[in-house]
């Protein structure tokens, strides 16, 4: 066989890998798509849930998962920040930054299930939070700090050294420049990272099993020591542990969980090639 | 292995105030605060779960039998449910992850690879649950059909699934090895003859081999960690696979059980101790996977290092 045509078989092959990774997933959303389009309707965007979920609405399930992404933003977002920095901006060469960086490659190993364990065992029985929003956000917020610590790091190692020496040359002390210089060069980037994040953590059902979900609670959480219902849960449960629940419902719970985590994705990516084109270094 | 810190030491002239001192202390707090988290989780597993091993004979967890009502608490079925599951992952990931990298890296042109790498995140971005409930909808029947077996809930259903969720990691991971490769080991290989595609197999992928290698390694982190989309089609029969045949019957996984049973058992009881035990088992084996993974990279680093020098 001349090696010319061996190159066609290969780039073919390779073309064909491509397909079978890359098709699936425009059927898999276009799909979803269409078949949970005819169930969105106001009723079922703002309505609780009846007849053991099989009519009305999913709102308690969209309201829980809102509350469980932001309270781990609040918890994840300025801890995963502040630990970036230390990390690109203070941190020596010792066995204590060479232990940090360990931990975090593990954090980001870890088994979402396993994370639902921990949080079960600290959060909801050693503190006593009980199954609820709190214990839920903070199991969450552990899981997706490495991820931002991660990007956040690459971001303001991006920014030039060259901005910083000036910074500091001029009197600046090391917190101003980081405040002022670093942070707003790195934002894009920063950005990027705890959008992706806190994607994961809205997706993520394992984590919050035991320590934040309910299986059905037809209203909205009063506190954050509450139980909640949440969007993967709940298309979770009316996808294998409800018998006769209509297709639609499914779909159009899976296609609004989608929306939630897909347009996170966009304005990552969107923040991510605006700030590339506009960059000046 | 680490690189250095980017802010140059502080100049006599500009003196830090005590507000300032206090946000650096906190910064500082932030960093140490991931080995405080490691700490914690690696201690509450423990207090959960060791108690398992005084309440199970050691030999008892390593039996075959995992079946909690009559107290058969035999973890082998559901270790060799993991592993038939993730190895099924892994044979279908890589050639197609490697065959995407390797597309996307090399061969593309310009504005195919800005559509298709946006493309792989979104696959990243899909909810396991979401993939799971398109498994049971979509993939299961299909197994059913064109395999024959009764149910369609098989290892391999839950095999083709993983294989999806570890394929991100793996295509960016092993894109980025494939990309780092100096441009004159391509320009070397091509001024000398060789085809384009000669180049790419002879050259590029084996100077890359090691970052691929790491691609490899966090894809099966990725899959054997995995949980929702598992529990979902694999059928959950805790049944100890022999052989390659098992990758077309109902399995149960280590992750599966986990979320499967904490919700139906009593807080202490026996069979709780145990599902901890499972955990500290999943830490480990993600731990040991991601720690070669790494461990790999800092090789590579060093000889790339070396090689500079």
């Amino acid at each position: 066989m001349s090696r010319h045509l061996t190159q066609r078989l290969a780039f073919g092959l390779l073309i064909l890998a491509t397909l079978a990774t890359t098709v699936p997933i425009v059927l898999i959303v276009g799909y979803i798509a269409a078949a949970g389009l005819p169930a969105i309707s106001l009723e079922f965007l703002t309505a609780m849930p009846r007849d053991g979920m099989r009519a009305g609405g999913i709102w308690p399930a969209i309201v829980g998962t809102l509350l469980l992404t932001a309270g781990t933003a609040v918890v994840a977002v300025p801890l995963g920040i502040a630990a970036a920095i230390y990390l690109a901006e203070y941190a020596k060469d010792t066995p204590l930054t060479r232990a940090i960086r360990i931990a975090i490659i593990n954090l980001a190993g870890i088994p979402s299930v396993v994370y639902g364990l921990f949080g079960l065992g600290l959060f909801v029985l050693f503190l006593g939070f009980g199954t609820s929003i709190l214990a839920g956000s903070l199991t969450l917020a552990i899981m997706t700090l490495p991820v931002i610590i991660s990007t956040t790091e690459e971001a303001l190692r991006a920014v030039p050294q060259a901005f910083r020496v000036v910074s500091i040359s001029l009197g600046g002390t090391k917190w101003q420049t980081i405040r002022r210089i670093v942070l707003p060069q790195a934002l894009p980037g920063i950005l990027t990272g705890v959008i992706l994040g806190l994607e994961r953590a809205a997706g993520e059902t394992a984590p919050i099993l035991f320590t934040a979900a309910a299986f059905f609670l037809p209203r909205l959480p009063n506190s954050p020591l509450d139980a909640t219902m949440a969007l993967p849960y709940h298309l979770f449960v009316i996808a294998t542990q409800v018998p006769g629940m209509p297709v639609q419902i499914q779909y159009g719970t899976a296609l609004v969980l989608l929306v939630f985590v897909l347009s996170m994705n966009f304005f990552a990516t969107i923040i991510r090639s605006r700030a590339r084109a506009r960059r000046q270094w | 292995m680490t690189p250095p810190a980017l802010l140059p030491d502080k100049p006599p002239a500009a003196r830090a105030g005590w507000p300032e001192l206090i946000i650096e202390a906190l910064i500082r707090a932030a960093g140490y605060s991931a080995i405080l988290f490691v700490i914690l989780i690696v201690l509450f597993l423990l207090r959960e779960g060791l108690p398992a091993l005084g309440e199970v004979a050691p030999a008892d967890l390593l039996g075959a039998r995992w079946y909690p009502i009559e107290d058969y608490f035999g973890l082998l079925p559901l270790i060799g449910g993991s592993l038939i599951v993730t190895l099924g992952a892994v044979l279908i990931a890589v050639p197609f992850g490697l065959g995407t990298a390797i597309f996307i890296a090399e061969v593309a042109p310009r504005w195919l690879r800005e559509f298709l790498k946006p493309l792989i995140e979104v696959l990243a971005g899909l909810p396991s649950v979401v993939l799971g409930f398109m498994g049971m909808l979509v993939l299961t029947p299909l197994v059913r059909e064109t395999l024959g077996t009764p149910t369609g809930l098989t290892a391999f259903t839950g095999s083709v699934l993983l294989a999806g969720m570890a394929l991100p990691t793996l295509v960016s991971v092993a894109e980025d090895a494939l990309d780092s490769v100096p441009r004159s080991y391509r320009n070397a290989a091509l001024a000398l003859g060789a085809t384009p595609w000669q180049t790419i197999w002879r050259v590029t992928v084996p100077a890359a081999r090691t970052g691929v290698l790491t691609a490899v390694m966090l894809g099966i982190g990725r899959a054997i960690g995995e949980t929702m989309t598992v529990m979902m089609v694999t059928g959950n029969a805790a049944r100890l696979p022999t052989g390659l045949g098992a990758l077309f019957l109902p399995v149960r996984t280590l992750t599966a059980t986990i979320a499967a049973e904490m919700g139906e058992v009593a807080n202490g009881s026996v069979h709780y101790h145990v599902l901890f035990t499972i955990g500290i088992v999943l830490f480990l084996i993600s731990f040991a996977v991601n720690l070669t993974a790494s461990a790999v990279v800092f090789q590579q680093k060093k000889r790339s290092e070396r090689l500079l020098s």
